[in-house]
């Protein structure tokens, strides 16, 4: 950049830096520090002193040292080839960092986000002649075997008249098209930039109306969420919080998953990094990694970094849902997002709200939830596209008090609420079903009920009735005793016990069970329930329980959920087998 | 650049020192401080702002008279000498030799405070280390680059278990090169002896670097110490292609260290007292734990923390948890039942354990093995509390049978001797043996062919 504007640092704590003579300098621009010129972002105007977070470590920075303004704000690179791409928290791609500086990272390290030895094919959709709008889709670039990208006239062009445009191949600055606006002409290339605290724009936002499916039983059956829909999953550490994410990341019916980690551990990442280019994504059967964009700022990489990278992460999120894709975004953990927050605003010496948090920490995190949606995408084809965001919270001590779980918790529409208790007894996914909730419930039953059974809801209300009805037992039992109950009541626990170890108990590392689709889901359930039909019937007509509680049929339910997807059909029979078994006990 | 040496130091709070008047100064710096007696202490720059320094003491601030102080700014970071020799030493907080030997000659510095590892570069930690505990073998498995946490409390033997793995473990393969680098934060002169002497009296001391700061040793010196003790690590591991097993106790310790500096600057506290960036500071430790592709040497960390009243949700043990994989907890109960190592195996986890243990790696029962080891002790716990609560007649004949299980899994699978090392396929045997005091047709988390294969033959119904 010519005619560098410069400041001077005056003071350094930690990843907060101090500069004055920055005259002009707006809010959340971008900055280079020091004679290393790290990167760092303005968060604070005070006359002339102008408070800057940093997203390198700070060591070696001193007054005196020269600030650099770059009048931009903090931007993403948008364009072909971010997908399968691994990100830290300000978008510098990893893998190129190795190749750059090894092993570990070092100060000052740079590459450009995408990466531009890579040719891409650009068929034009568009015309020379055609009037087009912000949003129009120009041409599109085949990305992977899964995404066709779509290069859009970019949001800041209300509309323009197309001059030229043609096949091409190059990298991502080349030009696609020129474009006649009424102030001039426009270049447009593969690739743009946008930044990162400002949601991009749609035409309209619409309340969500299908159901993401997960293929995980608890949550698609009795705590559902919807495309554009928002969720969190808080939990104690060890409670499997990551699991749920991988498995959504993994299984979730979407076209396109941003997963972003923030401030976890670096062995979960080189988890997901192994793990996805060998699963495949159980709609087009390609490798999982060919729809997914990995933004990794673990816990000992920079704070300030830590704080961008959920932004870098929703930006990338909004860009291809304005494709008209349906996007899904992981934030593991939006916990470390706030405490990135936190230690930020005691290093700028505000005043604290609760635990030492800011006090716009619950509106900052409202935005960002808020950044979701099923949307009709800007352009003049009126396509759809949605955002689902499900973020992960680790409030201290387990304790969902905690001020950042309350601040979610306001905002979200589903509650996954993970329990100790249940992981220490190895039940996983450990959400706990009495106290999680999902306010899509409506929407999802009424939507299934239509598209896959007309008793969808039915049973589901009646197996969540057993289910509350059976805490309410076990009460009782500590008091008097199993003895004490009535056959009935123990034909309950029977069943709810049934529903909990054979339905809602999934193991994501067994390849059968990790997925579950939801005819095959409906159908479990529908099995568990017609036992109990049966069950009680008989046991009116005087079959004796403990007949009706060790039958080895019983056995074939538990085995049910292990049945292939191709093999539904086996479930059914299986109701039949029940049937026979339960006549053929003796009635006294 | 201006004089580097300055009589202005003005003001001395707690640990930190507040130097005027200064120049060119930079973060993170290093200092020299020279008193009154021409002794020098160590610090370090914990903020700049204009003409004023704010400087971390190391070796603390007493017998300090600010008017007579000379602060000399030594222009670059913490950095350690580090070098193969360093096996079979002993040394204090700052790095310096105090087994009496000579001094190290360094093969390069580093900087203590290292770089983040790029996860891109990071290979998973999948490789079985073999402890010689059946309950962390068996139920726990610590796997290469893995950091697993003892959660200890006042009056367990921490120390005595953390020195039995330091001294037992290995893995299964031969001819690879292995060594222990043990850190002490502000632990108690006889438990430094007790491991000093474990690691002479064993000969482990010839494979193993020592960083001991006792109790009564400067605190600020606990800031660095894991740090110095994980760029020695790194050093070894990654350059020297050593597995390297990283002890660090007790973070206890540290953590209150930081807290004090954090009050001594008068920051924001956050949860009860400690700072704000715990989290941040933990992981930096921590997350030094690793493999990286296409190196041989590994750092696999087990740090050792006391549990202030038991209490899991202490900020210290919770956030050590969200950062860890994983975490040995140990229980004050079975102590009290006289079992040594006190291991509560239900709330222990590894997280890791999946991914090093099974065919080629352990054995291919042992996922199952472990699995029904769990659920059958679990169940027998809970048949316990009940009956306690409804007598022992309130129980149905199986759960009867749990019960005799659980007591028997305490009794002869947990516990073990302090010298005794059990190879994992010694402990699967236990486990069958154990296993095999319940109905086969309990065992409904282990395959039908291992059942075949492994099951003891001559007592299967008890």
């Amino acid at each position: 950049m010519t005619n560098e504007q410069r400041g001077e640092v005056v003071k350094v704590s930690g990843p907060l830096v101090q500069a004055r003579g920055l005259a002009g300098v707006r809010m959340y621009e971008m900055v280079r520090v020091g004679d290393a010129r790290l990167f760092g972002e303005v968060i604070e105007i005070r006359g002339e002193v102008v408070s800057i977070q940093v997203y390198e470590e700070t060591e070696g920075i001193g007054p005196g040292q020269p600030v650099f303004r770059t009048g931009q704000p903090l931007s993403v690179e948008l364009g072909p080839g971010l997908i399968r791409s691994i990100y830290d928290g300000v978008q510098r791609p990893l893998d190129k960092l190795v190749e750059q500086c090894g092993a570990f990272i070092l100060r000052g390290a740079e590459a450009p986000a995408l990466d531009r030895s890579v040719e891409w094919d650009f068929v034009p959709v568009a015309k020379t002649g055609d009037n087009v709008v912000a949003g129009d889709v120009l041409g599109t670039v085949k990305e992977s075997v899964i995404v066709v990208h779509k290069i859009m006239v970019p949001p800041d062009i209300p509309e323009a008249t197309v001059k030229k445009i043609a096949p091409v191949k190059g990298n991502v600055d080349t030009v696609v098209a020129v474009l006649e606006t009424a102030q001039g002409t426009r270049e447009v290339r593969m690739a743009q930039s946008w930044p990162v605290r400002m949601p991009r724009p749609v035409k309209s936002k619409m309340p969500p109306q299908v159901p993401l499916v997960t293929g995980q039983r608890v949550i698609d059956m009795f705590f559902p969420l919807t495309k554009g829909g928002t969720a969190c999953v808080p939990g104690p550490f060890g409670s499997g919080k990551t699991v749920v994410q991988h498995q959504l990341a993994k299984w979730s019916d979407v076209d396109i998953v941003v997963y972003v980690g923030c401030g976890e551990r670096g062995n979960e990442m080189t988890d997901v990094l192994m793990e996805f280019p060998h699963l495949k994504d159980p709609k087009t059967g390609q490798p999982l990694m060919e729809r997914t964009v990995l933004v990794a700022n673990t816990s000992n990489m920079p704070v300030a970094a830590r704080e961008a990278s959920v932004f870098t992460g929703i930006t990338i999120a909004e860009y291809f849902r304005d494709m008209g894709y349906s996007v899904a975004l992981m934030a593991d953990s939006t916990s470390r997002w706030a405490e990135a927050m936190r230690e930020m605003s005691g290093r700028l010496e505000e005043m604290p709200g609760e635990e030492g948090y800011p006090a716009y920490m619950g509106s900052r995190i409202a935005a960002f939830y808020e950044r979701s949606g099923y949307v009709k995408c800007l352009g003049s084809d009126d396509r759809e596209g949605t955002l689902s965001l499900i973020g992960a919270v680790s409030p201290a001590g387990g304790d969902f008090s905690d001020p950042v779980t309350q601040a979610t918790l306001r905002v979200v529409k589903v509650f996954w609420g993970l329990d100790a208790n249940l992981a220490y007894s190895r039940h996983f996914p450990a959400i706990n079903w009495l106290t999680s909730y999902s306010l899509y419930q409506q929407t999802v039953d009424s939507y299934c009920n239509a598209h896959l059974h007309a008793d969808w809801e039915k049973n589901r209300k009646r197996a969540m009735a057993l289910l509350q009805r059976e805490a309410e037992l076990e009460e009782l039992v500590r008091l008097v005793g199993l003895d004490a109950l009535g056959a009935g009541d123990r034909m309950t626990l029977q069943v709810a016990r049934t529903i909990r170890e054979d339905f809602l108990h999934q193991n994501a590392f067994d390849d059968l069970d990790t997925y579950t689709s939801l005819p095959k889901q409906f159908a479990l359930l529908k099995l568990i329930l017609h036992y109990e039909d049966e069950a009680r019937a008989a046991l009116d007509a005087g079959v004796q329980l403990n007949a009706l509680l060790n039958l080895p049929e019983l056995e074939k339910i538990a085995g049910a959920h292990l049945i292939p997807e191709n093999e539904i059909d086996r479930i059914d029979a299986i109701r039949e087998e029940i049937t026979k078994a339960v006549a053929a006990l003796p009635r006294y | 650049m201006a004089t580097r040496e300055y009589r202005t130091a003005r003001q001395i709070i707690g640990p930190l020192l507040m130097v005027e008047g200064v120049e060119g100064i930079t973060y993170g710096e290093l200092t020299d401080i020279k008193l009154e007696d021409g002794s020098i202490r160590r610090g370090r720059v914990l903020e700049v702002s204009g003409d004023k320094a704010v400087v971390q003491v190391f070796e603390g601030t007493s017998n300090m008279d600010p008017g007579t102080l000379t602060v000399k700014f030594l222009g670059k970071p913490q950095e350690i000498g580090v070098s193969e020799d360093m096996l079979g030493r002993v040394f204090d907080g700052g790095g310096r030799p105090i087994d009496g030997g000579p001094n190290i000659i360094p093969e390069k510095w580093v900087n203590i405070n290292g770089n983040p590892m790029n996860p891109y570069a990071r290979d998973f930690p999948n490789e079985f280390i073999q402890t010689g505990v059946s309950t962390i073998d068996l139920l726990n498995t610590l796997v290469r680059g893995q950091k697993l946490p003892i959660f200890s409390a006042s009056g367990l033997p921490h120390s005595r278990l953390a020195a039995q793995v330091a001294r037992q473990a290995t893995t299964l393969k031969s001819g690879e090169k292995f060594c222990v680098v043990f850190a002490a934060m502000g632990i108690t002169f006889e438990e430094a002896e007790f491991f000093q002497a474990d690691f002479r009296r064993t000969g482990a001391i010839e494979r193993a670097v020592l960083f001991i700061n006792l109790a009564d040793d400067p605190p600020i010196e606990r800031i660095a110490i894991p740090r110095i003790a994980l760029t020695t690590a790194e050093f070894l591991a990654y350059e020297k292609d050593m597995h390297v097993l990283v002890i660090l106790t007790d973070l206890t310790n540290y953590c209150e260290a930081l807290r004090e500096i954090s009050a001594a600057r008068k920051e924001v506290p956050g949860r009860r007292g400690y700072p704000g960036y715990l989290y941040t500071d933990l992981s930096t430790i921590y997350e030094r734990a690793g493999r990286i592709k296409g190196r041989t040497g590994s750092v696999t960390q087990i740090p050792v923390l006391t549990m202030p009243e038991d209490d899991k949700t202490h900020p210290i043990p919770d956030l050590t948890g969200y950062i860890t994989e994983g975490q040995i907890i140990l229980s004050r109960a079975i102590h009290g039942q006289g079992i040594y190592p006190p291991v509560d195996v239900l709330p222990s986890l590894s997280r890791l354990k999946n991914k090093g243990i099974g065919e080629g790696r352990t054995r291919e029962d042992h996922a199952n093995v472990m699995n029904q080891l769990y659920a059958a002790y679990a169940r027998g716990k809970n048949a316990k509390e009940l009956a306690v609560v409804l007598g022992e007649s309130a129980l149905s004949e199986i759960d009867l049978l749990y019960v005799r299980f659980a007591d028997a899994f305490e009794d002869r699978f947990i516990r073990q001797g302090e010298e005794e090392n059990r190879t994992i396929f010694e402990s699967l045997e236990l486990g069958w043996q154990l296993l095999a005091m319940l109905p086969r047709t309990e065992l409904k988390r282990i395959r039908e062919e291992y059942i075949d294969k492994y099951l003891p033959k001559q007592e299967t119904t008890a």
